[in-house]
């Protein structure tokens, strides 16, 4: 058995290369992705410690967030299409129409 | 702690690994010194037969390509819950025939927009 | 499974106005499939059906429930006042847009049911008595408030502002959902009694490890409300929304969010209030800070009230902060009175509205007293009401707030609070300046609609009528916490 640590341990650096990456790429595409990491670091944590505890509810969240992630994904992905179709790009520093 | 473990379990895999790795590139790397080398245009090409690429690959795609993706992603996913359905309908029995029935049916109301709007269309 | 019995025999009548929502929201999305040109009963239908769920409410609310679902879902009074903050928000809402979507000539069906689903995941979201189900709704209402926000389709400054306000969230998301899992890790539950009481029996109150997941948490949150300095996508998502969108936004999720949060901090984590408090003093006066002073820049009134709404938040931040049923109580007082009052100026904003986005700019106001002395006269009373000048009802909610601070023992917290109270009469009073102290530029009237000045009355009404007689919201507010605090 690979102790539970293990996966906590990868959850955390997976949820801290989504934080980078979302805080230091300027594609949409590309933080869409890292948020996406970050999502999955917690459905690791969850899915390990539900396994360890042996207790259903982290796996019945995991269930959900994968679930909702995929709506999200098609939400943001479809904000996406309606900026490109106006704007042609997806590199967030040329979106910066309002400032203030 | 991640110091006090030994994936004694693992060591197969492992080795297993190894020696995969060691055989893929050796059997690479001494054929180099066996095999014939004699290239010219024809060989060089992408395919040996059948048309040459007209075009770059690397073109974007048509934006229906992403709505069908969306469609698909959304509608893929929500197959999950099937699975815990699945595992536990016979404890539940027709009380968990009657929830998935409306789950499905809230999925249908999704389809049938994504349809009436269009999405479903190729040629629009 | 052996929880499968409770599931079955869960009685589904205390539910009826979340699943009358449900299909609703499920119904306007079919009407306006197969209706076609009819499709101006949708406000109508939305409206009507808003109505019969706050009904419902009223009429539930003398049966209340610990746990339905086998505790995950309470329905307690705590989570009704905050339901019907968000139906009023949602009924508002309603109102607003039937104007509006017809000057921008955006005719989507989406519109409401997505509007009807935004309320739907804030009723379950103020119910939740675990991260579950309160992820599910949070969930709910984002994405469809993200829908919303963008649903200009061919205005960039839309797209923009969806574009923001779904990263930050969707970012926001994933900081909340690993707070959760680390807290799920520590505590082996997601419900927040239960983990309230193995904090004490673990005796994890003193855990390292857990500060930064309830930290997580609260910067999750922090995004949610736009408090600072998670604020920086309110401004940007504000001002490219669609109007009535933007009031929405700054009525319904952001008390929605602030009953999460209490629920969160004040029935799960009490025990670390010794931890969260200065962090939440911090982010209150940062917030309080941010929000007016950077206030006092804008000529786009929507950009106003956008940092006017982040600031806003910080002051209900010192309900939180004060942790006793008082500070509670006043911010449900405080965030049913914003309701009215800021989707009162917004009422005005969406009046003057033409194709040319006017309305927005703070010189469209000039001289309005001359050509609207009505308009300019409910607008001074919403700017008098968010400023909190006595007799609105701005002045009693912010001096509730004020007060369960104080008592809580957040001096200077709550002087810093009155100073930046006062820094925003600057900016709130200029719109009333350039109303009447400036001529008109060219003296447009401005056409009216049924259901708008149905919204004015209604929102003049709230900000009047909880400003002169405020004792009964209050009373009801704090009656509804023992269930909550104990």
């Amino acid at each position: 058995m690979i102790p539970v640590s293990w996966y906590l341990t990868l959850a955390a650096i997976l949820f801290s290369i989504g934080v980078y990456g979302f805080l230091a790429r300027r594609n949409v595409i590309i933080m869409f992705l890292s948020i996406e990491l970050m999502l999955n670091a917690a459905n690791l944590n969850l899915v390990a410690v539900s396994h360890y505890l042996t207790d259903l509810r982290g796996q019945i969240l995991t269930f959900f967030i994968i679930a909702v992630a995929a709506a999200e994904a098609a939400i943001g992905l479809g904000i996406v299409v309606a900026l490109f179709r106006n704007k042609a790009t997806v590199y967030a520093d040329e979106i910066a129409q309002m400032k203030g | 702690m991640p110091g006090n473990y030994l994936p004694s379990e693992y060591t197969a895999v492992l080795v297993m690994l190894i020696f995969g790795l060691i055989f893929g590139g050796m059997t690479l790397w001494i054929g180099r010194f066996f095999r014939l080398r004699r290239p010219y245009a024809e060989k060089l090409t992408a395919y040996e037969s059948g048309n040459p690429p007209s075009k770059s690959p690397r073109f974007p795609f048509s934006v229906k390509f992403y709505l069908v993706a969306i469609l698909f992603v959304v509608f893929d996913v929500e197959a999950i819950f099937l699975y815990p359905w699945a595992v536990v309908y016979d404890d539940l029995g027709s009380f968990a025939l009657i929830e998935m029935t409306i789950f499905i049916g809230l999925l249908l109301v999704g389809y049938i927009y994504a349809w009436k709007k269009g999405a479903l269309k190729w040629d629009r | 499974m052996d929880t499968a019995p409770n599931f079955i025999l869960t009685p589904l009548a205390p539910l009826a106005p979340e699943l009358l929502l449900i299909c609703l929201g499920l119904l306007l999305v079919v009407v306006d499939l197969f209706l076609g040109e009819k499709r101006h009963i949708l406000p109508w239908l939305a409206a009507l059906g808003t109505l019969t769920g706050l009904f419902l409410l009223g009429n539930g609310s003398g049966h209340f429930s610990d746990g339905l679902f086998g505790g995950m879902y309470i329905l307690d009074a705590y989570s009704l006042f905050f339901k019907v903050i968000c139906l009023i928000g949602v009924l508002f809402t309603v109102m607003l847009s039937v104007r509006y979507l017809d000057t921008e000539k955006m005719h989507q069906g989406e519109y409401y049911s997505l509007l009807v689903f935004a309320a739907v995941g804030m009723m379950v979201m103020v119910s939740a008595a675990d991260m579950i189900v309160l992820y599910l709704g949070l969930e709910l209402m984002a994405l469809s408030v993200y829908c919303l926000v963008g649903l200009l389709k061919s205005d960039s400054r839309s797209n923009e502002a969806a574009l923001k306000y779904f990263l930050m969230g969707a970012f926001s998301s994933g900081i909340l959902l690993y707070g959760i899992s680390l807290i799920y890790g520590m505590t082996g539950t997601t419900d927040l009694q239960l983990i309230s009481q193995r904090l004490t029996e673990l005796n994890l109150a003193d855990n390292t490890l857990l500060f930064i997941a309830l930290g997580m948490v609260l910067i999750a949150f922090s995004f949610k409300v736009a408090a600072a300095p998670f604020h920086m996508w309110a401004p940007d998502a504000y001002e490219g929304a669609p109007t009535p969108i933007t009031a929405f936004m700054s009525v319904g999720p952001k008390a929605a969010s602030f009953a999460v949060l209490g629920r969160i901090l004040l029935s799960g984590f009490p025990e670390l209030h010794v931890h969260w408090g200065p962090l939440i003093a911090g982010i209150a006066l940062l917030t309080m800070a941010t929000g007016n002073i950077l206030a006092i820049s804008q000529t786009n009134i929507k950009r106003m009230l956008a940092y006017s709404s982040i600031a806003h938040a910080g002051f209900a931040l010192l309900g939180i902060l004060a942790t006793s049923n008082e500070g509670v109580s006043a911010i449900m007082n405080y965030m049913l009175i914003y309701a009215f009052m800021n989707m009162g100026a917004f009422a005005i904003i969406i009046m003057l509205n033409n194709r040319e986005r006017r309305g927005e700019q703070l010189k469209d106001y000039r001289g309005l007293a001359q050509t609207n002395p009505v308009a300019a006269a409910l607008m001074l009373i919403f700017m008098f009401s968010l400023t909190g000048i006595p007799p609105t009802a701005g002045f009693i909610g912010k001096f509730y707030l004020f007060l369960a601070a104080m008592n809580a023992g957040y001096t200077g917290t709550v002087i810093a609070a009155v100073i930046l109270s006062a820094v925003s009469a600057y900016y709130y009073l200029r719109v009333v300046r350039y109303m009447y102290m400036y001529d008109s530029e060219k003296g447009e009237a401005v056409a009216m609609s049924p259901s708008l000045t149905a919204a004015l009355i209604f929102a003049v009404i709230g900000v009047i009528g909880l400003g002169v007689a405020p004792g009964w919201v209050l009373e009801m507010a704090s009656q509804s916490l023992p269930a909550l605090a104990q």
